[in-house]
């Protein structure tokens, strides 16, 4: 069966972020909730998606949020409540604002003073463009796939994965819809749709998705 | 000539094919760079190595620059010491001055491009002059986060003539009613600056200039200007000494025009006199290869500036992965992780702590240095400063 090939070839998109700055700023806690209920939901997006694509910066948490909220407010107790915020448990972004207003809000009402940045930096609120970039890679079979997988650049699985979930709105990553879809490999699709990028990023991603091919691959499934 | 594929080896896999094919957003259209200067400074390093890889990926590009009028050096300087805040105002005339200067350069650079990118602040009033075509862009880099009111508000009404700006950190960006993009500047690695250096030309070069290699070397390489604290340094650089033999090299622009940093120079060397193990060196910026080779035999570099845009310097000595203690300043605290790719600090002690710490433990300075080297070439090289402004273009051009 892993033989087998597609008649609808996958091909590989990458993309290049673009970053934009929406000059909000926030220097304590009450602030950071008060933009978070204005600012456009691509912002929203940013800081709690895109940010897979910037992973290669080591952080703290898997979201912005969390990670101001710990490091430059430190404030440990919201980075951790912020920080266990999963992008997938959410139907939409609207759906994820009103979270994190809500861990906020309750939080705010049990501390006695609102906490704030005393020596570190504000939270910048931010956008992003994501410029979609054909890699000119197609593949047909399993093996191709899990291949170029391997290789790919790290905009690559966000696009496929990230963006495909998250801001196109798609019920599956891109790789979960193709395997099935496509090459009918039902029972690899289901576990590849399984897979996200929370709450260990891309990399952990990829390796999940290579080790869930080469099962395939050696089992002939 | 340098190529896109030279830099192959040394970015992250798949980003030269990547970028090819992102050029072909902006292929065939026109792109106009203007800056102060050719020949000195951060933006000038930027833009020799970013023009020439604009026009390989097919993106016509050229370069107008605000040379060769008398008034231009000290009019950037008294603005951009306002614009970063400087305590000493500007003085009276000087935005008079720079009203003349615009409309004198307006009329003899060429400004037709379908994105026209003006660095800083003396290109900034061009837009005055701009036609219906074209996008303009704006691109500070310039530590902006508490500019001098007065100055800001002068300046304000041609920044909004722009269709957008770019800033090296957002905490450098403003309230203004058009889109503001971040955008790093970056380092080349296959530039004089950068480039590997065998032991042997390094030894010439420290030769030539005086520096003995007997015991480790710290080293700051910056203009002397107040932001950049070199008086700070050779304070920390005394506290360390009581404990550790070393030397303190402190590298200077040795062409200046500005008056505060002849003064500031003076000062300089005037601390180092009665210490033969600091040497106070003046580089022209032709010697970047003396500045590459001082980076390379340095066991510590510094950049301790209270104030400042970006600091390529910190990534050009973490690309030799070199440990750096600098400033929490600027565009430092995004180059710098703490204690994972260097350390920041916030007073001469601190700097004078880290130092003595690095001296004394090996092991750290080759876990800092080779954090840092890898965390410049993720985020810092010029190829991901080339794809941000592909990008760039390709977004307002749509």
């Amino acid at each position: 069966m892993t033989a087998r090939e597609a008649r609808t070839p996958f091909h590989f998109l990458g993309c290049w972020e673009l970053a934009e700055v929406l000059g909000r700023r926030a220097w304590d806690e009450r602030e950071l909730l008060e933009h978070l209920e204005e600012v456009p939901l691509d912002s929203i997006y940013y800081h709690t998606h895109s940010v897979f694509l910037r992973e290669r910066a080591p952080a703290p948490y898997p979201n912005d949020f969390a990670t101001w909220a710990a490091i430059q407010v430190r404030d440990r107790v919201l980075g951790e409540k912020l920080g266990i915020l999963d992008p997938e448990d959410f139907t939409d972004l609207d759906a994820i604002r009103t979270e994190l207003v809500s861990l906020i809000d309750e939080h705010l009402s049990e501390v006695r003073s609102v906490p704030r940045v005393m020596f570190g930096q504000p939270f910048h609120f931010m956008q992003s463009r994501v410029l979609e970039i054909p890699t000119g890679v197609k593949v047909r079979t399993l093996a191709q796939f899990r291949d170029a997988v391997a290789e790919a650049d790290l905009g690559v699985l966000y696009l496929h994965v990230v963006e495909a979930r998250g801001r196109k709105g798609r019920r599956r990553n891109d790789f979960a819809t193709w395997l099935g879809d496509h090459l009918g490999l039902v029972d690899l699709a289901a576990a590849v749709a399984r897979l996200t990028a929370s709450p260990l990023g891309l990399e952990a991603f990829r390796q999940r998705l290579v080790a869930l091919c080469d099962a395939a691959l050696a089992g002939g499934r | 000539m340098v190529t896109l594929d030279d830099y192959r080896a040394m970015v992250p896999s798949g980003t030269i094919d990547m970028l090819r094919r992102l050029s072909e957003r902006v292929r065939g259209r026109r792109l106009v760079h203007v800056s102060a200067t050719r020949d000195a400074g951060g933006v000038a390093e930027i833009l020799q190595g970013l023009v020439p890889l604009l026009e390989e990926t097919g993106v016509e590009s050229a370069w107008e620059t605000l040379d060769g009028d008398g008034a231009g050096p000290a009019l950037g300087a008294a603005l951009h010491r306002a614009l970063q805040g400087g305590e000493e105002p500007v003085a009276a005339g000087v935005f008079d001055e720079y009203r003349a200067f615009v409309r004198r350069r307006a009329a003899t650079t060429a400004l037709a491009g379908d994105v026209v990118v003006t660095h800083d602040a003396l290109p900034l009033g061009l837009v005055e002059v701009r036609g219906p075509e074209g996008q303009w862009v704006w691109r500070c880099h310039l530590d902006v986060s508490r500019p001098q009111r007065r100055a800001w508000a002068f300046l304000r009404p041609f920044l909004v003539q722009y269709d957008a700006a770019v800033f090296s950190l957002p905490a450098f960006a403003q309230r203004l009613p058009i889109p503001q993009f971040m955008m790093y500047p970056a380092i080349d690695p296959l530039s004089d600056k950068n480039r590997e250096l065998t032991p042997r030309e390094v030894d010439a070069v420290l030769g030539r200039l005086g520096v003995p290699q007997d015991v480790p070397i710290l080293l700051q390489v910056g203009r002397f200007d107040r932001f950049k604290d070199p008086l700070g340094v050779v304070e920390a650089y005394r506290l360390v000494k009581r404990h550790h033999e070393c030397r303190l090299v402190l590298v200077g622009s040795a062409e200046t025009d500005d008056p505060e940093g002849a003064e500031l120079s003076a000062e300089v060397r005037d601390a180092a006199a009665r210490d033969p193990d600091i040497h106070v060196l003046a580089l022209g910026s032709h010697q970047a290869i003396e500045v590459n080779a001082l980076q390379r035999a340095a066991t510590i570099v510094f950049q301790k500036s209270t104030r400042e845009g970006f600091g390529l310097g910190v990534a050009e000595a973490m690309w030799k992965s070199k440990p750096v203690i600098a400033g929490f300043a600027g565009g430092i605290t995004a180059q710098i992780v703490y204690g994972v790719t260097g350390f920041t600090v916030n007073s001469v002690e601190g700097a004078a702590f880290r130092a003595r710490q690095l001296l004394v433990d090996p092991e750290l300075r080759v876990r800092i240095g080779t954090a840092a080297r890898e965390h410049v070439r993720q985020h810092f090289l010029i190829t991901r400063h080339l794809g941000d402004t592909l990008a760039l273009a390709a977004s307002l051009l749509a």
